[in-house]
């Protein structure tokens, strides 16, 4: 048997493309504004449990399923999970959120939580 | 290219069932944190990826399932074996169908392996959650899953180099 490359030039345009797709992506995604008037919704197992508005300073705790919980802050317009009953913690880990459709999900209690544009739904003109 | 001494691809089988169990249980032990979840390097497809090159579809597709039940059994848990079965069968697909084909190497195959892992996972996520909004990952493992493949596809490829070497000899 041949010996066959390892890396060859499809391979590197492969790479490049979908790096570039992500890059795009990550610009699309992360180089918008922090929503001014939205709120935080907090789901649990594909419910809407909670409805808060991010302007206001609070801390909540979020019953998941299986009598997990997730103790969630509300803070200077951000939103973040402090602390969690379950193992991973990768909720906690996760960065505040602040954007239109950003979300922590903590998938062992299966909760939610996500920013909604406050500006949604509204009527864009009235002729 | 390894059927006729049974004893030795018995013993081959155990080999790489141990190494990507350990391998996983080592990705276990790195805590990767970027505020987002879902990055890993992928220690337990480099196996996979390598089983591929040497034993077939068949035997890789062994070794694949076989670790995600032993490590979904051992660390994760059930409810993470779901996730895991996910994303491990779809980039396995991906990577048999691709390595078949002349088009791509195995650093190429290993690139689509490891998107597809992240791919699969994610759409785990969006039925179980009943939201699409875990898609907003998408762009962060799209570009984590190609690095991971690669560095995991020029590993693999030379271990499968010197490994065929080893297999010759032993025919």
């Amino acid at each position: 048997m041949e010996k066959k490359r390892t890396f060859g030039k499809r391979d590197l345009i492969l790479f490049a493309v979908i790096i570039a797709a992500g890059l795009i992506g990550l610009a699309v995604l992360y180089l918008r504004p922090a929503v001014t008037s939205g709120t935080v919704e907090v789901a649990v197992d594909g419910a809407v449990t909670m409805t808060l508005p991010l302007s206001e300073d609070t801390e909540v705790r979020i019953d998941g399923v299986n009598g997990g919980e997730n103790l969630l802050v509300i803070e200077d317009g951000k939103a973040k999970i402090i602390s969690a009953s379950c193992p991973d913690g990768v909720c906690v880990r996760h960065y505040a959120i602040s954007r239109d459709g950003e979300s922590i999900i903590c998938l062992p209690n299966r909760v939610v939580v996500t920013i909604r544009g406050g500006e949604k739904g509204e009527v864009d003109a009235v002729v | 290219m390894y059927k006729k001494n049974r004893t030795a691809r018995i013993v081959l089988y155990g080999m790489m069932i141990a190494l990507a169990f350990v391998f996983s249980y080592l990705e276990h032990l790195i805590p990767f944190n970027f505020g987002i979840p879902g990055i890993k390097l992928g220690l337990g497809n480099l196996v996979v990826l390598i089983a591929l090159y040497t034993l077939g579809a068949g035997g890789a597709f062994v070794i694949a399932v076989v670790r995600i039940i032993l490590t979904g059994l051992t660390f994760s848990g059930m409810f993470s074996m779901l996730y895991s079965l996910a994303g491990g069968l779809l980039s396995f697909a991906v990577m048999a169908l691709l390595s078949r084909g002349e088009k791509l190497h195995i650093a190429g195959v290993s690139i689509c392996g490891g998107v597809m892992h992240n791919v699969g996972q994610l759409t785990v996520a969006m039925i179980v959650l009943e939201t699409v909004n875990v898609w907003f990952y998408l762009p962060v493992l799209l570009i984590s899953g190609a690095v991971t493949g690669v560095v995991i596809g020029i590993v693999g490829g030379l271990l499968v180099g010197r490994l065929q070497t080893y297999l010759r000899l032993q025919r």
